[in-house]
C-alpha cells in the first residue's frame, strides 16, 4: 500500500470481512473438486506423484487464502461533499474519483453466496464506459444506503453531458 | 404524406410522416446483398448453378416484400420537443427521442441512395452503441428539412426559422489527402515489409506461404483499412461552422454530412505522424458520445480535419473549445525517472492544465496531443503499477463519454498525482457548474 497515492485528509470506509469469506468460498469451490479429480485419477498410476500434486494444490490453497485476504482488505471507499473515492489493488494500484454529477445510474448486485452472508456490491455507472466505480462487499444495510445516498446526491448535482 | 396512424398510438396532435417511398427498393437490395454474402460459393456448387438460379428470384420478392412491409409499417412525428418513431410488423416499437439530448445529426447517402435521391438520418444520443434513432430512408430535401428543424427544437430556437447560414473553416485538396495517407508509417514502412514477406514466401516456398497467409491477411487488410478506406470516407473532406454547430461533409462513395451541435465535443485529439512533420502538416480528431457502433461508423466519424497545416488544426481547437491556445500551455513535464517506465518517449510525456481544459501530450514517431474539456469530464483514475511504485509514479486516466478517444497522463510524480486528481475535480466541478443545463431545457 502506497500511502502517498491516495489524498490523505479522507475518512476512508472500509468494507465487510464477510467479503474474503466469500472470495475464499468460491475459490475452494473451484478448487477443491480439481484438486480431488487430479489427485485420484493419479493414484492409480502412481501414489506419489499424487501426494505430490496433492501438496502442490495445498501450496496453492494456502497461497489463495492469503491472498484473498490482503486484496479484499485494499478496498475502500469515502464518500465527500462532491465525489465519491474508491481505491482497491495491490499489485496495481487503483484510485476512482467519480463525481456525484456524473452518475447516469446506479446497480447493487449480491451473488447466491453474497446473499447468505447478506453482503451486495454497489456500482456507479457514469456515461463513460472506462469509468470504475464499483464497491464489493458491503453489508446489505449498508449498501442500500450507499445506493440511496449516492442516487439522491447523483439527483441534486446532476450536470448534462 | 399523412396517413391514418397505428393502432397502439394515442390520438395524435401532430401529423405522422412515413419514410420516402423508394425506401422499400434500396432496402430489397441491401437484404439482397446481405443473402448473398450469406450463401457463399462453395453452397452454389452443392446445390448447382441451375438451382440457385431458380431460388434467386424467390429471395429477391421475398427481400422486396419484407422491406416493403417493414416501410409499411414505419411513421414518424414530432411532437413537442421530441421525435417519435414507430416501427416494426410483428412487434411493434414506439420510440421517443428527447431532442435536447440529441449529440449529433448525421445526413447519410449510400451509393444506390444517391442514384435514387435517398438520404438517411441519423440522431446520435447516448445509448448502447448503435444509432438509437436511424430514418432510413427520406428524400434528400425532406432529410435535411428535418435536420434542420430538429437541430432548431433541440437548440430550443424557432423550428420554422430559416435554416442558418454556414461559415467554411477548412476544405481538404484530395491530393494532400492522398499524399498524408501515403506518409503514413503503416505505408512508408508496413507495405514494403508485407510485399517483401510475400515474395519471398512465393519465391522460397509456395506452401509456407498459404500457410502463413491466415496471419498476414489480417495485416493487410489492416493496412488496407487505414488507407484506401480512409481516403474513401474521408474524401472531398469540408469542415464549416453554423449557429446549429460544427458541419462535416465527406465520402466518396457514401457521403455522409455531420452535424455537432455546440458545446457536444467530448475531447479533440491532434495527431502529427513523423512524415508529415517537414510539411508541417497534422490530423484533427473529434469524440463525440453517442457515435460508436459498427467499425465503418467510427472510421468515419473520427476527423474533424483529416489533414491541414498544424497552425490551422490549433486554431480549430481555439475555435472548437472557445479560447484554448495550443501554442501558449504551461506545459509540465514528466520527472526523468520515468524513463524506467518508458525509456522510448517518456520526454514527450507532459501535462499542462488550464482552467477549461486539460492537454496531455505523448509520442515520439507520432506525437499526440489529447485535449479535453474539463466541463465533459466524468472521472479521474488515478492507477500503480509495480514498477511505477517503484519509482514513485502513478498514471491519471480521464474518462469522457466519449468512445474514440482515451486520455491517459502517464508516469507522472507521485506527489503531483495527488495535487493533481485534487486540482482537476475542483476545476472539473467549476466548470460544470458553469455550463449546468438550465433546468427544464
Amino acid at each position: 500500500m502506497d500511502p502517498a497515492l491516495f489524498p490523505a485528509d479522507v475518512a476512508w470506509r472500509r468494507v465487510s470481512p464477510r467479503l474474503i469469506t466469500v472470495r475464499r468460498a468460491l475459490a475452494l469451490v473451484v478448487l477443491v473438486p480439481v484438486a480431488l479429480a487430479g489427485c485420484a485419477g493419479l493414484a492409480f498410476a502412481s501414489v506419489p506423484a499424487a501426494v505430490a500434486l496433492a501438496v502442490v494444490f495445498a501450496a496453492l490453497t494456502g497461497w489463495l487464502w492469503w491472498w484473498i485476504g490482503r486484496t479484499c482488505r485494499s478496498w475502500g471507499y469515502a464518500e465527500r461533499v462532491d465525489d465519491l473515492l474508491v481505491r482497491h489493488g495491490l499489485l496495481v494500484q487503483r484510485l476512482s474519483v467519480v463525481p456525484y454529477g456524473r452518475m447516469q445510474f446506479i446497480d447493487v448486485t449480491a451473488g447466491p453466496i453474497d446473499r447468505r452472508l447478506a453482503i451486495a456490491t454497489v456500482h456507479l455507472h457514469t456515461a463513460a464506459a472506462a469509468s470504475d466505480a464499483r464497491v464489493p462487499g458491503l453489508p446489505s444495510g449498508e449498501a442500500a444506503r450507499l445506493r440511496d445516498r449516492l442516487a439522491a446526491l447523483g439527483e441534486a448535482r446532476a450536470a448534462g453531458l | 404524406m399523412t396517413t391514418e396512424h397505428p393502432k397502439i398510438t394515442e390520438p395524435a396532435a401532430q401529423p405522422l410522416y412515413r419514410l420516402h417511398p423508394l425506401t422499400p427498393v434500396l432496402r430489397g437490395f441491401k437484404y439482397f446483398g446481405a443473402i448473398v454474402a450469406v450463401v457463399s460459393v462453395r453452397e452454389v456448387g452443392q446445390l448447382g448453378v441451375q438451382r440457385t438460379l431458380e431460388f434467386l428470384p424467390v429471395v429477391v420478392v421475398a427481400g422486396f416484400v419484407l422491406a416493403y412491409l417493414s416501410w409499411r409499417f414505419t411513421w414518424y412525428r414530432i411532437e413537442g420537443r421530441e421525435l417519435h418513431v414507430e416501427s416494426g410488423v410483428l412487434f411493434r416499437r414506439s420510440r421517443r427521442v428527447p431532442l435536447e439530448r440529441v449529440q449529433a445529426v448525421d445526413i447519410v447517402r449510400p451509393l444506390i441512395g444517391r442514384a435514387l435521391g435517398l438520404a438517411e438520418l441519423r440522431l446520435e444520443v447516448v445509448g448502447q452503441g448503435a444509432t438509437e434513432a436511424p430514418l432510413a430512408y427520406l428524400g434528400d430535401e425532406q432529410a435535411q428539412r428535418l435536420r434542420d428543424r430538429l437541430l432548431a427544437l433541440a437548440a430550443g430556437v424557432d423550428e420554422h426559422a430559416p435554416a442558418p447560414e454556414e461559415t467554411v473553416l477548412a476544405r481538404v485538396p484530395t491530393r494532400d489527402l492522398i499524399v498524408s495517407v501515403l506518409l503514413l508509417g503503416q505505408v512508408v514502412v508496413g507495405l514494403p515489409v508485407l510485399v517483401a514477406v510475400t515474395v519471398g514466401l512465393l519465391i522460397v516456398n509456395v506452401q509456407a506461404f498459404f500457410a502463413t497467409l491466415p496471419a498476414l491477411a489480417p495485416v493487410a487488410f489492416g493496412i488496407f483499412r487505414t488507407t484506401v478506406q480512409r481516403v474513401l470516407v474521408e474524401y472531398g473532406f469540408t469542415l464549416a461552422t453554423s449557429a446549429d454547430g460544427l458541419r462535416l461533409r465527406h465520402g466518396l462513395l457514401e457521403t455522409r454530412l455531420q452535424t455537432v451541435p455546440p458545446g457536444r465535443v467530448q475531447a479533440l485529439r491532434l495527431v502529427q505522424p513523423i512524415l508529415w512533420r517537414r510539411r508541417d502538416w497534422a490530423r484533427l480528431e473529434i469524440d463525440v458520445a453517442g457515435y460508436g457502433g459498427d467499425e465503418g461508423e467510427q472510421l468515419a466519424t473520427r476527423a474533424l480535419l483529416p489533414v491541414a497545416p498544424r497552425a490551422i488544426c490549433e486554431h480549430l481547437v481555439d475555435l472548437v473549445l472557445g479560447g484554448v491556445d495550443l501554442t501558449r500551455l504551461p506545459r509540465r513535464p514528466v520527472p526523468p525517472r520515468a524513463a524506467w517506465c518508458d525509456p522510448l518517449q517518456w520526454r514527450q510525456l507532459g501535462l499542462a492544465l488550464t482552467p477549461h481544459v486539460l492537454v496531455v501530450s505523448r509520442g515520439r514517431l507520432r506525437r499526440v496531443l489529447d485535449i479535453v474539456p474539463l466541463a465533459k469530464v466524468q472521472s479521474v483514475r488515478v492507477v500503480q503499477g509495480p514498477l511505477q511504485r517503484w519509482q514513485r509514479l502513478a498514471s491519471v486516466h480521464i474518462d469522457t463519454a466519449g468512445r474514440h478517444l482515451s486520455t491517459e497522463a502517464a508516469h507522472r510524480d507521485r506527489d503531483e498525482v495527488r495535487g493533481l486528481v485534487e486540482e482537476l475535480s475542483d476545476l472539473a466541478r467549476a466548470e460544470r457548474v458553469r455550463r449546468r443545463p438550465v433546468p427544464g431545457t
